[in-house]
């Protein structure tokens, strides 16, 4: 056994599971842990704010299925990493967040930058540890990563105060984990399998509805072979997106209340409704409402999904890849597609020469034909990339489905080409959510990151400002982003190369412009506020 | 309706804050939280009292299950279960009231723990009803302060509830 700090140990149990890449800011009460990694091959990515490192880590977790890691500072770095942790936690992504603490024998006494964020993340982390032994430091790093990383998925944070750091220990990398209270259940049962089964041959018009869970567990391959064997249509939430591709002749799109409308119609025919790893939350549903006349089976990792917010007739705890792949063996074969008429319903887009936001994004998928990694922020353009964007293979769409935390953009489209930096990453984004997290064009710059980003600006919270007009009658109130600044001097000023999309003739040119650069590129697109979310 | 559930959960600090913590934002309404070291010095067991439906106690249930530290959930049937609280009970007695408050206390098999001239303090164990029972009689003279442990409860029998044994599990 080697005799070495706690902050070194951290490092080795780092390189043991195999991280390459961290993202974060440093301070004072983490500089151990950062004098540590000075001498190890972890790549860090210096952020410039706390909040855009879990993003980062988030897009490279979601691109890669590893578990993405970040490290904070105490006091205001800890706490600006709460939105991050917040959205990783609603998306199931896992993270390890390191956060430093102030000496403990200090703990608790309000000294500067001190505050207890093992208590103000506890409510979304999946568990987080505040490290008081120096002796348990390698057992609770390793613990943290199985636990992001097995089961539903989701953000562990490790506390770790500066004297701990500090300390000598003797360092053992344990061989097992043992956690007597976390024994995640990955095989379905055979009884409920078999009562799936049944329904589904059973069922005229089955519907599935597929979320971030069938992209999370690999389970896309085993979807595919069951909708086709019993030529089911296919609906998914947002995060969903992406989990079948989005031109299979089954795939009829989103649901809720910023679905597509076939998408909807279909969930309102269906008599019985396969729920997979999603929790069909209030958006999801939207105004539909289930009813006793439609089944539903529900198949999700975490037990506690499974009748939160629809009643399930059959309830299924498990991987979805592994349950998909059970009712697979004992599935039959079906003739007739049921929803051949909602297909059909597709709707018509309004063909004039000004230029709509779906105009740019068709292009875009019709340019690369879908070979990209997109990446949203949260408002209009994230429903408009939702609904006409081409997404081939699954875990391409990156979105803030849970929390919808604007922001989140870039820094995840950052992490994602840290990720697959074979892929063509691309950020779709709008001038509320870009500006939350503008400062990351730094980071962009510093790393010479060459992600594409797409900015739809009409100078407009344009979700909010659509609300108002609808709902208020035009008493707009603080959504009008007057103030905005140019956004190609902006670009300029970190060294981005950039272009305006105004008008419709330039489109093609505009994408090409875009695609055909080889560094980081902002193409900035002027859009009407009266441009509606839903076409 | 009113249920219990026995929780193992590791001996952690922390543990009770991430469960009082989960019942706050999840909107349950908790009766009554009692929590103490088992057999096994690692686990503390808590019992739990929740007031509300089978979705209530189910959601409870399966959001309790999803924290790290907790080892397992049993919803206790109170039929095939012993159901204990402790009371402290301090009332006002004067020398004409002393000896029928001294009377109360024996026919509910209490005892009187603490003496003043101007208080009894009485010490009462058993279920929820026999405490109400006891504190509703007592009124009459002027009860000064109530201290209470909140339910424990274990089950009947040689049933029990342990790390080991995943066929309790609920």
């Amino acid at each position: 056994m080697a005799k070495m700090t706690v902050a070194r140990a951290m490092v080795e149990v780092l390189k043991s599971e195999g991280v390459e890449i961290i993202f974060g800011i440093p301070g004072a009460a983490i500089y151990p842990f950062y004098d540590a990694l000075y001498d190890s091959d972890i790549k860090h990515v210096l952020v410039r704010t706390e909040q855009a490192a879990v993003h980062e880590a988030s897009g490279y977790a979601r691109t890669t299925g590893k578990v993405g890691v970040c490290v904070a500072t105490s006091g205001p770095g800890a706490t600006n990493l709460i939105t991050g942790i917040a959205t990783a936690y609603m998306d199931s992504v896992p993270i390890v967040a390191i956060t430093g603490q102030v000496n403990s024998s200090l703990i608790g006494k309000d000294v500067f930058q001190e505050v207890d964020i093992t208590g103000a993340t506890a409510p979304f982390t999946k568990h987080n540890y505040l490290v008081k032994d120096p002796k348990k430091i390698v057992r609770i790093l390793k613990e943290a990563f199985y636990i992001a990383s097995t089961g539903r998925r989701g953000p562990v944070l490790i506390d770790v105060p500066i004297d701990v750091q500090l300390q000598e220990i003797e360092f053992e990398i344990p061989k097992e984990i043992d956690i007597p209270g976390y024994k995640p259940k990955e095989k379905g049962h055979p009884l409920q399998i078999k009562r799936a089964v049944e329904a589904i041959e059973n069922s005229q018009r089955p519907v599935v509805c597929s979320g971030g869970g069938v992209i999370a567990s690999g389970a896309s391959q085993e979807l595919q072979i069951l909708i086709e064997k019993q030529k089911i249509p296919v609906i998914s939430t947002l995060m969903g997106i992406g989990s079948i591709p989005t031109d299979h002749p089954y795939y009829l799109g989103m649901i809720g209340s910023h679905g597509q409308k076939e998408a909807n119609l279909a969930l309102r025919q269906a008599d019985l409704l396969i729920v997979i790893g999603a929790r069909l939350a209030d958006r999801a549903l939207g105004d539909t409402k289930i009813t006793d006349n439609m089944k539903i089976i529900h198949i999700d990792i975490d037990p506690a999904e499974i009748g939160k917010n629809v009643d399930t007739n059959v309830p299924i705890v498990g991987d979805a890849k592994q349950v998909l792949s059970e009712i697979n063996k004992r599935i039959s074969e079906r003739k007739d597609f049921w929803a051949h008429d909602i297909k059909a319903h597709k709707k018509v887009l309004i063909d004039d020469d000004k230029l709509h936001p779906y105009d740019v994004l068709r292009e875009i998928s019709r340019a690369y034909n879908g070979d990209y990694i997109i990446t949203t922020d949260v408002g209009q353009h994230q429903i408009w990339a939702a609904h006409n964007l081409y997404i081939k293979e699954p875990g391409t769409f990156i979105t803030s489905g849970g929390l919808g935390t604007m922001g989140y953009g870039v820094p995840a489209a950052i992490g994602a080409k840290f990720g697959r930096p074979d892929k063509e990453v691309i950020s779709i984004t709008g001038d509320g959510s870009f500006q939350m997290l503008l400062q990351e064009l730094a980071t962009i710059k510093r790393e010479q990151v060459p992600i594409k980003i797409v900015l739809f600006n009409n100078t407009r919270l344009g979700m909010v400002y659509e609300l108002q007009k609808k709902r208020c009658t035009g008493r707009f109130i603080a959504t009008c982003l007057d103030g905005n600044p140019d956004f190609m001097i902006l670009a300029k000023a970190y060294g981005i190369e950039s272009m305006r999309l105004e008008s419709k003739e330039k489109l093609k040119e505009a994408i090409e412009i875009m695609k055909s650069h080889k560094g980081p590129f902002l193409l900035e697109v002027v859009t009407s506020p009266d441009e509606p979310t839903i076409s | 309706m009113k249920y219990t559930l026995s929780v193992l959960v590791e001996n952690h600090p922390g543990v009770l804050s991430r469960v009082a913590g989960l019942f706050s934002r999840r909107g349950f309404n908790i009766d009554s939280l009692a929590v103490g070291v088992t057999e096994d010095p690692t686990i503390s067991r808590m019992t739990i009292v929740v007031n509300g439906d089978d979705y209530i106690v189910e959601q409870v249930t399966k959001q309790l299950n999803k924290l790290i530290d907790v080892i397992k959930i049993k919803k206790l049937n109170p039929k095939e279960a012993v159901e204990r609280e402790l009371a402290l009970i301090k009332v006002n007695a004067n020398s004409q009231t002393r000896s029928d408050i001294i009377q109360i206390t024996e026919i509910f098999r209490a005892n009187i723990v603490d003496v003043s001239k101007e208080t009894l303090t009485i010490e009462i164990s058993g279920d929820e009803d026999k405490i109400e029972a006891l504190i509703e009689l007592l009124k009459q003279y002027g009860i000064r302060e109530v201290v209470r442990t909140g339910l424990i409860a274990i089950e009947r029998g040689n049933k029990v509830i342990s790390k080991s044994k995943s066929e309790e599990d609920e």
